[in-house]
C-alpha cells in the first residue's frame, strides 16, 4: 500500500493511523477523567451553551405542528363538550373542596398531636414547577431535561415529583436546564417502605419505563399485590412519605432465594410535562464517629455469636 | 443504479467548507429530534453517516479530527460520557479513510454492505464503553446500525446530486 504512494508531493500531515491513535488516546483519557473524577462539568456547561438552544429548536420544530393542531381542534371544540367538561370539573371541585376541608381539620389535629408528642415539625417543602424540555436520546438511559437550571437555584440531588408521586432526582445542573434521572433508570435505587406493613426495602429501576423491581426480598417477606410503596427518607435524599410505586406482580419461586417482585411507578414518569422540583432538602444529623461504628459492629458480632 | 453516482469521476462542484459544515450540522440536528422508544432504537445515526460519506469521498478534507469534534458535540448533547461518541466517530472516520478507495470501487447499491461493518464497529465501540463503565447493553441498540446502512444509498445519492454542476437551476 505504501508503494503506491512513494512520491509525496504535498505534505498531508501525520498519517491516518497516527491521527487515530492520538484521538483514541485523547478520548480514552477524557472518558477516564469523566467517569472517575467528574472534573469536566464546567467544560460541559460551556459547550452546552450553544448546543442546548439548538436541541430545543429541534424539539420545538417537531412538536410545534402537534401543538398547533391541538390549539386548532381546541378552537373547534363544541359547546356541548365544553359544558359537559365544565360540569365534570365543578363536581370534581366540590369533591375536592370537601376533601380539602377534611385535610385542614386533619392538619390542625396533626400539628396539635405533634406538639403534644414534642416531635419536631416536618417542614413543608417549598417547591418549584418545571417543564420537560426534551427527553434524552440515549437508549440506555431514562433521563429528561427540564427548563429550570442553576439560574433558578436548582441543585443536583433535589427531588422531582408530580402530583401523584415520585418521578426522580436532579443529577446534573446546567445554567438554564437541569437533567433529571427518572426512578425507572436502570439500577437507580430508592429506599422505600411498604405502607401497609412498614417493611423497609430498596426499589430499583429496571430500565423499562413502566417497571420497577423490588430486589433482595426473601420469599417469606410480607408483601402483597397492590401494596403501596412510599419513600422511607432514610437515605437523606428523598423526603419521607412520598408515594413511589405499587406492587403489581409477585413470583415466589422456591428455587431462588429471593422473590421476584415487579412494581409500577405511581407517578406519570413517562406521561407528565409539568414536574415539581422540591427545594427543601432536609438536614440530617451528622453520622456518628468511626470508633462508635466499629464498636457497634463488634457488639453486633458478639450478639450474633451468642445466638 | 446510475453508474456515475458511485464515483467521484464525474465533474462535481468542489465540495466547499460551508457545504460540508452545513450537511454535518443538519445531520446533528436530525439526531437531536425528540426520538423515543422504539424509534430511538431504529433511528439511523445521521451524523455518523454524513461523516462517513465525507470521509470516503473527501478523505483529505474531513478526517479524524473533525469526527472527534463532532463526537464531542454529540456527547454534550446526549450527556453521555465525554469522549464516548468521540471515540466511536474517530474509529468510524479512520475506517472510512482507510477503505475509501475500496468503497468507491463499488456501485452505490452495493456500498451499504461495505459500509455496514464500519458502522457496526463504531456502534460496538460505543456500546462497549457504556458496558465497561458499568452500564448494560441492550441488543436493540444495534438495530440503529442496520438502518444507518440502509440509509446510506439515499443519503449518498442526495449528497452527490447536490454537488453536481447544472446549467439550468431547475434541473435535477
Amino acid at each position: 500500500m505504501d508503494r503506491t504512494q512513494s512520491f509525496q508531493f504535498f505534505n498531508r500531515g501525520p498519517s491516518a493511523a497516527a491521527r487515530l491513535i492520538f484521538f483514541v488516546l485523547l478520548s480514552l483519557m477524557l472518558l477516564f477523567i469523566d467517569a472517575r473524577y467528574k472534573h469536566l462539568e464546567s467544560i460541559r456547561n460551556v459547550l452546552a451553551l450553544p448546543i442546548q438552544p439548538l436541541q430545543r429548536l429541534a424539539t420545538n420544530l417537531t412538536t410545534q405542528p402537534g401543538v398547533l393542531w391541538d390549539q386548532f381542534s381546541g378552537y373547534l371544540d363544541t359547546q356541548g363538550n365544553l359544558a359537559r367538561e365544565n360540569l365534570q370539573l365543578r363536581q370534581q371541585q366540590t369533591a375536592y373542596a370537601a376533601q380539602l376541608l377534611q385535610l385542614e381539620v386533619l392538619q390542625t389535629e396533626n400539628s396539635q398531636l405533634r406538639k403534644l408528642f414534642d416531635v419536631s415539625q416536618r417542614a413543608d417543602f417549598p417547591m418549584q414547577m418545571a417543564e420537560i424540555v426534551y427527553v434524552e436520546r440515549d437508549i440506555f438511559k431514562r433521563k429528561v431535561f427540564v427548563d429550570k437550571g442553576s439560574n433558578k437555584n436548582v441543585i443536583a440531588g433535589q427531588v422531582v415529583m408530580d402530583e401523584t408521586g415520585l418521578v426522580g432526582q436532579v443529577t446534573r445542573v446546567f445554567p438554564w436546564l437541569s437533567e433529571i434521572t427518572l426512578i425507572t433508570d436502570k439500577d437507580h435505587a430508592v429506599p422505600i417502605q411498604v405502607l401497609r406493613t412498614g417493611l423497609r426495602a430498596v426499589v430499583f429501576g429496571s430500565g423499562n419505563i413502566s417497571n420497577l423491581e423490588l430486589r433482595y426480598m426473601p420469599i417469606s417477606s410480607d408483601i402483597q399485590v397492590g401494596d403501596e410503596l412510599v419513600t422511607s427518607g432514610i437515605d437523606g435524599t428523598y423526603p419521607p412519605g412520598l408515594p413511589v410505586a405499587k406492587v403489581i406482580q409477585i413470583e415466589r419461586d422456591p428455587a431462588y432465594p429471593f422473590a421476584q417482585i415487579l412494581c409500577t411507578p405511581l407517578s406519570g414518569v413517562d406521561r407528565q410535562r409539568q414536574l415539581m422540583i422540591i427545594t427543601g432538602l432536609h438536614k440530617l444529623p451528622e453520622l456518628p464517629e468511626e470508633g462508635v461504628k466499629t464498636s457497634e459492629s463488634k457488639s453486633k458480632k458478639l450478639r450474633r455469636s451468642k445466638q | 443504479m446510475n453508474e456515475e453516482f458511485s464515483r467521484d469521476n464525474e465533474f462535481l462542484l468542489p465540495a466547499n467548507g460551508t457545504f460540508i459544515a452545513l450537511t454535518l450540522f443538519v445531520a446533528l440536528m436530525l439526531n437531536w429530534l425528540p426520538w423515543q422508544g422504539l424509534w430511538l432504537a431504529v433511528r439511523p445515526d445521521f451524523a455518523a453517516l454524513v461523516l462517513l460519506y465525507w470521509c470516503t469521498h473527501k478523505p483529505y478534507r474531513i478526517g479524524i479530527g473533525i469526527a472527534f469534534t463532532i463526537g464531542i458535540f454529540a456527547d454534550v448533547a446526549d450527556s453521555s460520557l465525554f469522549g464516548q461518541h468521540a471515540l466511536s466517530y474517530s474509529v468510524l472516520a479512520f475506517g472510512g479513510i482507510l477503505l475509501h478507495r475500496r468503497i468507491q470501487m463499488f456501485d452505490v447499491s452495493e456500498q451499504p454492505l461495505q459500509v455496514f461493518p464500519l458502522l457496526l464497529i463504531s456502534y460496538a465501540v460505543f456500546a462497549s464503553v457504556h458496558w465497561l463503565t458499568g452500564g448494560s447493553i441492550s441488543w436493540q441498540f444495534f438495530l440503529g446500525c442496520l438502518s444507518s446502512a440502509l440509509l446510506w444509498v439515499p443519503l449518498s445519492v442526495l449528497l452527490q446530486t447536490m454537488r453536481r454542476t447544472r446549467s439550468d437551476p431547475n434541473e435535477l
